[in-house]
């Protein structure tokens, strides 16, 4: 497996969001810097959007 | 085994469970459903799976692949009915009161003007809950019959229909704290208490959860409340009630455990991996036997062809079919 750092741009405040293996779809990571809760919209080009609020039938 | 792991949002645990899966050897394939087209009438690609192994976050996707696929002779973890039944709170306590499973007495009703005369039958305190919802959403307190009547009007007034039904449970004088119970192929294999000053102790609101013993006492109720429900992997919310001892409160069907695997020290993720591969591969084997993959088997359905689905409606998601 590659040890290749991957990153992205956060959306919220331009910092490098790291991941330290290929990120998912709908992979959720929070950003270092802002503390921004984020979500992989797109895995090429690696994207990320700010991660939508909890929907009313989201849980366990 | 060939695993489907269905998702809507990739959280640690997801990560967690697609690693535990690849420790064990088996061939794991995230998809995203919402990418994902079915047909209802096919299995198609889905096919080439042993069991789909459900993770979504969205309890309208999960009931929506899982009647799906399900239905097309798909083992899917958990069952349909176990969801069906864990994710409405009327469901899980009507299947609690019939296998005689010690929980918190409840009444409801349909209506506003009923709805106070439940209340007032368990007393103030006591607690409405929407039947269907999570990590504490919506549930409230009740002190008063103010506080009754200003919430069901709210509820009536703001709330979707499914609001509308009051579902009022008796409140628990507990501890600062409630217990979770994880239980995998019918064994309680970890325990937590939910600790939190707030009368909600979920851990979505704040609680801060330690591992725990889990004593014979425990481990009976919690295997049966998930047996009660007919789940294959759950997590089961209990309470002390000073009165009359430990009482199921809630059973939950897609548990999160990412901060209970270290404060227990049970690596809950594989052993709900190997539960599953153990599942699909029993699965497997029956459908070797049987010549194909049939659809499960429920009292009100009409028979149904056990055929093996063409090659229509492929998954899309994100990792499938690579």
């Amino acid at each position: 497996m590659s040890t290749e750092t991957i990153t992205a741009t956060c959306p919220e405040c331009d910092a490098t969001v790291s991941f330290d293996r290929a990120p998912l779809n709908g992979e959720i990571a929070r950003c270092t810097d802002c503390s921004a809760e984020l979500e992989v919209v797109s895995t090429d080009p690696l994207t990320l959007e700010l991660a939508p609020e909890v929907e009313e039938d989201w849980g366990e | 085994m060939r695993i489907a792991m269905t998702y809507t949002r990739l959280r640690v645990e997801e990560r967690m469970l697609i690693d535990a899966f690849e420790d064990l050897g088996a061939d794991v394939t995230p998809i995203d459903l919402r990418s994902v087209v079915f047909n209802p009438a096919s299995l198609g690609d889905w096919a080439r799976y042993d069991a789909v192994f459900d993770r979504s976050l969205s309890l309208t996707n999960t009931l929506t692949s899982v009647r799906i696929l399900e239905s097309l002779g798909m083992r899917c973890i958990n069952p349909l009915h176990a969801i069906e039944t864990c994710a409405d709170k009327l469901a899980t306590t009507l299947a609690l009161i019939r296998t005689g499973v010690p929980t918190p007495e409840v009444r409801v009703a349909v209506e506003s003007e009923p709805g106070i005369e439940a209340i007032e039958q368990l007393g103030y305190p006591c607690v409405l809950k929407p039947t269907v919802g999570s990590w504490g959403r919506l549930v409230s307190r009740i002190n008063d019959r103010d506080a009754a009547e200003s919430i069901l009007e709210h509820r009536e007034v703001l709330g979707s229909v499914n609001h509308s039904v009051v579902y009022a449970q008796e409140h628990i004088n507990k501890p600062d704290r409630d217990i979770r119970v994880f239980v995998v192929g019918g064994n309680a294999i970890a325990a937590i208490e939910r600790r939190s000053e707030h009368w909600l102790t979920n851990t979505a609101r704040g609680a801060v959860a330690a591992g725990m013993e889990i004593t014979p006492e425990l481990a009976d109720l919690s295997q049966r409340a998930v047996a009660a429900v007919g789940a294959d992997i759950a997590a089961v919310d209990l309470l002390e009630c000073p009165r009359r001892g430990l009482l199921v409160n809630e059973i939950n069907h897609s548990m999160e455990f990412r901060n209970s695997t270290t404060t227990t020290g049970v690596e809950i993720h594989r052993i709900v991996a190997q539960h599953t591969l153990d599942i699909a591969q029993a699965h497997a084997s029956q459908a070797a036997g049987d010549g194909g993959i049939h659809p499960v088997e429920r009292a009100c359905d009409a028979p149904v062809s056990g055929e093996r689905a063409g090659s229509a409606g492929a998954p899309s998601g994100e990792g499938a079919l690579a």
